[in-house]
């Protein structure tokens, strides 16, 4: 067991801090929540500044444009970027997390020349078409249908709760291609371009507010043969594949980002005098506990995939639903730390207490995680 | 950075799980706990004494002295090996003042050995006072108490003896031993028995109960090797919160996954349980790790400049 990094990987850290000591400056100013085009060019601003300093893809494999580097070293960026304060990841969330290493594991070699640089280069963003109305833990009985139709598919059903899908340009999507197959079985990964004839786009108000994501309408939209990822109805297991990014790395700058916050927590518990109440102070301490194991968890994580190389383990699951819980215990010890003020929409702390609802319920909830972790992992039965 | 186990740390913890299986295995549990016929019953036990052949087996194999260097007739390891060793300890449900003479290896003779049985005040507690051939801290005024866990005789103190954190973090290494053992003791358990027609792990209330287990048992294990890396003090505050968290609720759980079984004496969950809260009681407590926590943040604060 050890802890220390590599000279190596201390002045790749070192140069990154340099680097963004000087880039930061320079940025133009975070744009509102709700103001989408302008999201979508600051996220795409910044990673394009990534891709041309050569930050870009750093864990993508070098064949797909990636920089290749160790899982540590992508730890130190994600470290070194949120403890610096630069934007995250944004609208590119699920080009560079999901879609994109997706791709770079089951696509063709002209689906990854075609799809991933513009991911990199910050020039086209991704949205997640997998939930639907009624196929959201329960993913497998989704309804979105596609049949071919010569070079193409036809697809008609609706999805819901895709963020981004407003600025997207494309969109991995889940069909149905085989009705009759068990349902596992009949499911098809497509990437589709959200400018194609037939896709409605209606925002869906979130309760923090925000039209943080929305609900997508497909009517006999053609998506080329060409864009399906995968074999025909072997989609459920591509989307495994997609899943196991999503849970497995996406939470590591946050991590580091909740460690901030619970400093300037007791920064403001000790101006505003509710430092002294004891129980409060106590739970910060806590707090401070949790998520200190959780950075260590991640670290674990780190060094376990680096280990056995490749995707994510189950790992993600277990640190998914500690983390998800811990978010939400972090923003309502905020709220306490606050008092009256941790009702006011204008502070960012009780914005981000909204938000935090969200994740024990996203990319996969709680339960569903439970579940995971009690049948893949300790072997129990599955239930009926 | 490799934070995973070296071929050397995986061999020295199976090589102690191996050598507790043998020695103090589940029957050499019972036998320890259940009286001899005709002495009692249920939980009005005598506390039995220490097996002092097995005490002796641990020092020759190099349990005391594993973190005392070689020059000195130790093993020359760290603490992340110690952890390894008392994590296995706690599995195992060890009896014993393993820490106290862990900790007494190289200054009380015959400790490193395991010849000598060494006691110590750590926070109020003395454990295994009666059986010790040596004490270390204040002890006058010891009472003792009729102690929950029928493997841990217990005294009271009325002066408390400062905080040792290798103590803490050894005492971490036992929690988290314990909390993996109810988590599997809870799963085989939910795997075999059946209720309604089908095992009861198929039940959702039952798998989650497990899933938490599990959830618990690896968020502390991180910290607490971590802590063993880092040696740190706050890290092993940090680690010993979530470790005592672990085996109290792990030993709960799985006593709740037992049902009806798990409230009896021949289940041995409630050693487990009670175990961990006798090790909880273990140096300051949890109220003064929070608030060194606390205090922590206020001091990254004003490092991070912000």
């Amino acid at each position: 067991m050890d802890l220390s990094y590599s000279d190596e990987d201390e002045e790749f850290r070192a140069r990154l801090r340099e680097w963004l000591g000087e880039v930061l400056p320079g940025l133009p100013p975070k744009p509102s929540a709700d103001d989408w085009p302008a999201r979508r060019a600051y996220d795409l601003g910044w990673q394009r500044l990534l891709y041309d300093a050569g930050y870009a893809g750093l864990h993508w494999p070098v064949e797909v444009g990636g920089r290749g580097a160790t899982p540590t070293r992508h730890l130190i960026f994600l470290e070194e970027t949120e403890k610096a304060g630069a934007p995250y990841v944004g609208a590119n969330f699920v080009g560079l997390l999901h879609a994109g290493p997706t791709i770079a594991a089951e696509g063709s070699a002209g689906q990854r020349a075609r799809w991933l640089p513009p991911v990199l280069r910050g020039e086209e963003v991704w949205c997640q078409g997998f939930s639907e109305p009624d196929a959201g833990s329960d993913l497998a009985s989704l309804r979105t249908r596609a049949r071919r139709d010569g070079d193409d598919y036809v697809v008609s059903g609706s999805k819901i709760w895709t963020s981004h899908a407003e600025v997207a340009d494309w969109c991995e999507l889940l069909v149905r291609t085989d009705a009759k197959a068990p349902r596992h079985r009949g499911i098809t990964w497509l990437a589709m371009p959200m400018d194609a004839p037939g896709i409605t786009v209606r925002p869906l108000r979130t309760l923090a507010g925000s039209a943080e994501f929305a609900e997508v309408f497909l009517d006999e939209v053609r998506v080329p043969v060409a864009n399906r990822v995968g074999e025909e109805n072997d989609g459920w297991r591509v989307t495994m594949v997609t899943l196991s990014f999503e849970r497995g790395t996406a939470f590591v700058g946050e991590v580091v980002a909740c460690r901030r916050v619970l400093g300037e927590l007791a920064r403001e518990a000790r101006k505003n005098g509710r430092w002294d109440d004891v129980p409060l102070r106590r739970r910060l301490g806590r707090l401070n506990a949790e998520f200190r194991a959780l950075w260590r968890l991640t670290q674990w994580n780190v060094s376990e995939s680096e280990r056995v190389g490749g995707v994510p383990g189950m790992g993600g699951s277990v640190f998914k639903l500690r983390y998800s819980q811990a978010r939400q215990e972090l923003y309502d010890t905020a709220a306490e730390v606050l008092g009256p003020e941790g009702l006011d929409l204008g502070r960012e702390w009780t914005v981000d207490r909204l938000s935090s609802l969200s994740y024990t319920i996203a990319a996969g909830t709680s339960q569903i995680q439970r579940n995971i972790v009690a049948e893949r992992i300790l072997g129990l039965p599955k239930g009926r | 950075m490799d934070f995973q186990l070296t071929d050397d740390q995986r061999a020295l913890r199976a090589g102690v799980r191996e050598l507790l299986v043998r020695r103090f295995g589940r029957e050499r549990l019972r036998a320890a706990v259940d009286p001899p016929e005709g002495e009692g019953s249920g939980g009005r036990v005598a506390v039995g004494g220490l097996d002092r052949a097995l005490w002796r087996e641990l020092g020759e194999a190099g349990f005391f002295a594993l973190r005392l260097p070689e020059e000195r007739g130790g093993v020359g390891l760290g603490l992340p090996e110690a952890v390894l060793a008392f994590e296995e300890a706690g599995r195992a449900l060890l009896p014993g003042p393993l820490v106290a003479t862990h900790l007494a290896a190289g200054e009380v003779p015959g400790a490193a050995t395991g010849e000598c049985v060494v006691a110590a005040v750590d926070g109020t507690l003395v454990e295994w006072l009666d059986e010790a051939d040596a004490v270390r801290g204040d002890v006058t005024g010891a009472v003792a108490l009729r102690s929950v866990d029928p493997l841990t005789p217990l005294h009271r103190v009325p002066r408390p003896a400062p905080p040792d954190p290798v103590a803490s973090l050894l005492t971490a290494a036992e929690q988290l031993g314990s909390a993996a053992r109810t988590c599997a003791l809870a799963v085989q358990h939910a795997r075999t028995r059946e209720q309604f027609g089908q095992p009861i792990g198929a039940f959702q209330a039952v798998k989650h109960l497990c899933s938490e287990m599990l959830v618990r048992v690896e968020v502390a294990r991180a910290a607490v090797y971590a802590a063993a890396v880092t040696g740190d003090p706050l890290d092993i505050a940090a680690a010993r919160l979530l470790a005592d968290d672990a085996a109290e609720r792990g030993a709960r759980d799985c006593l709740q996954v037992h049902g009806g079984m798990g409230f009896t004496w021949e289940s041995d969950v409630h050693l487990h349980l009670k175990r961990a809260w006798s090790r909880a009681r273990r140096g300051e407590g949890a109220a003064a790790a929070e608030e060194a926590l606390a205090q922590d943040l206020l001091a990254s604060a004003a490092r991070a400049g912000t």
